[in-house]
């Protein structure tokens, strides 16, 4: 037991600067009368107290591993303790917590002992027995190592839910200096086999709805921010394309925890660029929700996100000339636009908006955070207000209102002394 | 959007029902057929006799519930008029208000009102259920079975609403091969699961007490080390560098501690 649980310890340490924790997005359905089901929406079954939540049972088999990545804890060169699981012990693991309610599935990845094809072997070997010998349909993300076999990229996606491969860093320059040994076009090609793949089996599925799924709740990738010097719109073209091209899923962002004394990193003890990382996950929600372009938000006169202000709001002070947008009669896309009003909101305001005209109170009621939207609608009883206002002067007014946790970096707040 | 009735005449009349769905239905069928518009319904605990209000108890009739139950279906989806359900599981003294207006909504347009959020009642009723549908997603999330040597997996929980009824098929589809219970320590019942069927079931003990010691003392002899494997685990995904405990109280409220093994202490 002590051995199982120090294993346990090492290798969900080493695991856990993975970000990726979606457990929805599959359609697997317990028919056999088994165990699990993956149809319904995620859950998020505990958070740890960095707040993150716990979905998933997210391990490295090993963290054994034949690269030296600077900006990586299991790194060959790093003086640490090292561990690996057996199959048997994976599987036994994620059954009992799977049984107990404590997750929503497994998410397995691994340094890479040998070779590729050697640890992609096992991390397959842990899916399949999941699904054939013990009957499970609870989700399985498993790593694809760049690499690997197609014939065992192949069976992954048959028995995984998910597949990813980290890009960890946004440019080739960025991964010259911090993973000389790694190259961007062999991470590339196993995300690349799968697009295809999953295209290809959707395309079978419309035909033979008897065709096994394919990797259903598709691909995601995730890059450490902070870490090389990129800039935020390196960041979000990169992520922008992944969407476009690769059809992914999900694209995650970590700031940068330091783990290391290498001088080509941050030291240990600088700070999580956390507010960094809050932004461009608000600039992908705008892509992937709200139908903003990635030009909108980050081009050559703007390639940084602004860290006061969100980027929606940042995007509507600098086209003031859309504003203000009528509630009663915009068109959805332009609704999507205004700061203050989410997704679920737009949704009410345009079923509601059918049956009658819409006013401040009614909005209120819907979630729309008016004191933020005010600036940037018009509806009906909205108390009058004076035309002067600026994107400077409204920016000061909502920055003034706002209670944020990363209050204390504003910079455009006035100082009286 | 209007939702005030032409007829105008206070109304002081109080309906008492049994604390079912099908009383309440039954009370709105009622009150349709006195007209009392804007009748109070109330349950026998919540009442008390007012001065100038007449009292009226209503007896559950499964067939007048049925009639309201049905007439909503000709402008409304199942889905939407469900609801209904999920509204009075909340058990916020406002519920009867709600749904009987928000009824008589829906029977006098002759269109689909479910998404007029432009309309209280209406508004009121999403808000409601969408804080029902938080509890039971909680619920789904923060339920921990222990197993126990007979192989029943066993839960204590002890949500805000009433949300055992709403959560038994996500269990049921997903343990389809384990047999199962949860237990809702404050409404005093539960629901389990015998490899083909959900039933609700009462236990004629004291479950505070069984909740404590003899629940440990009825354990499989692996489930100790699971839990502990858990916790174990808990604590090493955490990263402390990232502490945000605002965000871990947020997510995870202090009230449903008591019963989430990797908290319990």
């Amino acid at each position: 037991m002590e051995r199982i649980q120090e294993k346990l310890q090492i290798l969900a340490d080493a695991a856990k600067y993975d970000v990726s924790c979606a457990s929805s997005g599959s359609k697997r359905k317990n028919t056999t009368k088994g165990l699990g089901d993956a149809t319904g929406m995620g859950i998020c079954h505990s958070y740890t107290e960095d707040g993150r939540c716990v979905s998933l049972l997210k391990i490295l088999l090993t963290n054994h591993c034949i690269f030296d990545c600077a900006y990586c804890v299991s790194r060959k060169s790093n003086d640490i303790q090292r561990a690996a699981f057996t199959v048997q012990e994976v599987v036994d693991l994620t059954i009992n917590f799977y049984r107990r309610n404590y997750i929503e599935g497994l998410f397995l990845s691994s340094g890479i002992f040998k070779d590729a094809d050697y640890t992609m072997e096992r991390l397959v070997r842990i899916a399949k027995k999941l699904r054939l010998e013990h009957n499970y349909n609870g989700y399985i993300h498993l790593k694809s190592i760049p690499g690997a076999s197609d014939d065992l990229m192949q069976q992954a996606g048959l028995y995984a839910d998910r597949l990813s491969v980290n890009i960890e860093i946004p440019t080739e320059h960025g991964l010259k200096l911090l993973a000389p040994e790694k190259n961007r076009a062999d991470m590339i090609k196993p995300m690349n086999y799968l697009t295809h793949k999953i295209i290809e089996n959707k395309e079978e599925k419309k035909l033979f709805k008897k065709t096994p799924s394919f990797a259903p709740a598709g691909q995601s990738t995730q890059m450490v921010i902070g870490a090389s010097g990129e800039s935020d719109k390196d960041i979000m073209y990169i992520a922008n394309a992944f969407y476009d091209k690769f059809k992914l899923r999900r694209v995650y962002y970590s700031g940068y925890v330091p783990i290391s004394n290498d001088n080509r990193l941050p030291a240990i003890g600088a700070a999580v660029p956390f507010l960094r990382e809050n932004r461009l996950y608000q600039t992908d929600w705008l892509l992937r929700f709200y139908e903003f372009d990635v030009k909108e938000i980050l081009n050559e006169s703007h390639t940084q996100l602004d860290l006061d202000v969100d980027p929606k709001l940042g995007w509507a002070l600098r086209n003031m000339s859309v504003f203000p947008i009528d509630i009663n009669t915009a068109d959805r896309h332009l609704i999507l636009r205004i700061p203050g009003i989410g997704t679920q909101s737009v949704d009410k305001i345009c079923a509601a908006r059918k049956f009658g005209r819409l006013n401040v109170e009614h909005l209120r009621k819907m979630g729309v955070a008016y004191n933020r939207a005010q600036y940037f609608i018009s509806c009906d009883r909205q108390p009058f207000r004076p035309k002067d206002y600026s994107s400077e002067n409204i920016k000061k007014y909502i920055l003034a209102e706002s209670n944020s946790k990363y209050k204390k970096v504003n910079t455009n707040q006035l100082n009286l002394f | 959007m209007k939702s005030t009735l032409p007829i105008a005449a206070v109304d002081t009349s109080i309906y008492v029902y049994d604390n079912t769905f099908e009383g309440l239905l039954t009370a709105v069928f009622e009150g349709y057929v006195q007209k009392h518009w804007q009748a109070r319904i109330v349950t026998s605990q919540q009442y008390s006799p007012q001065l100038f209000a007449t009292k009226y108890v209503i007896e559950t009739n499964a067939d007048k519930a049925t009639r309201v139950w049905k007439g909503l279906l000709p402008t409304m989806q199942k889905t939407e008029r469900s609801c209904l359900v999920k509204c009075f599981l909340s058990e916020l003294p406002q519920r009867e208000e709600i749904i009987y207006q928000y009824i008589q909504y829906a029977l006098r347009s002759h269109q689909n009102i479910a998404r007029d959020y432009g309309n209280k009642y209406v508004m009121e009723l999403a808000q409601i259920v969408k804080m029902v549908g938080r509890e039971k997603h909680r619920m789904e999330a923060f339920v921990r079975f222990q197993k126990l040597g007979d192989g029943t997996y066993y839960s204590v929980v002890e949500p805000d609403f009433n949300v055992l009824p709403l959560i038994a098929t996500h269990f049921k589809n997903r343990y389809a091969d384990q047999r199962w219970i949860i237990y809702d320590i404050k409404r005093k019942y539960g629901i389990a699961y015998d490899l083909d069927k959900v039933t609700q079931i009462t236990m004629n003990f004291d479950m505070e007490n069984i909740a404590a010691d003899n629940v440990v003392a009825a354990y499989d002899e692996e489930e100790v080390l699971y839990q502990t494997l858990w916790k174990a685990f808990f604590n090493s995904v955490n990263i402390k560098e990232r502490k945000n405990m605002k965000l871990h109280l947020r997510s995870m409220p202090h009230r449903y501690w008591k019963y989430l093994t990797e908290k319990m202490i």
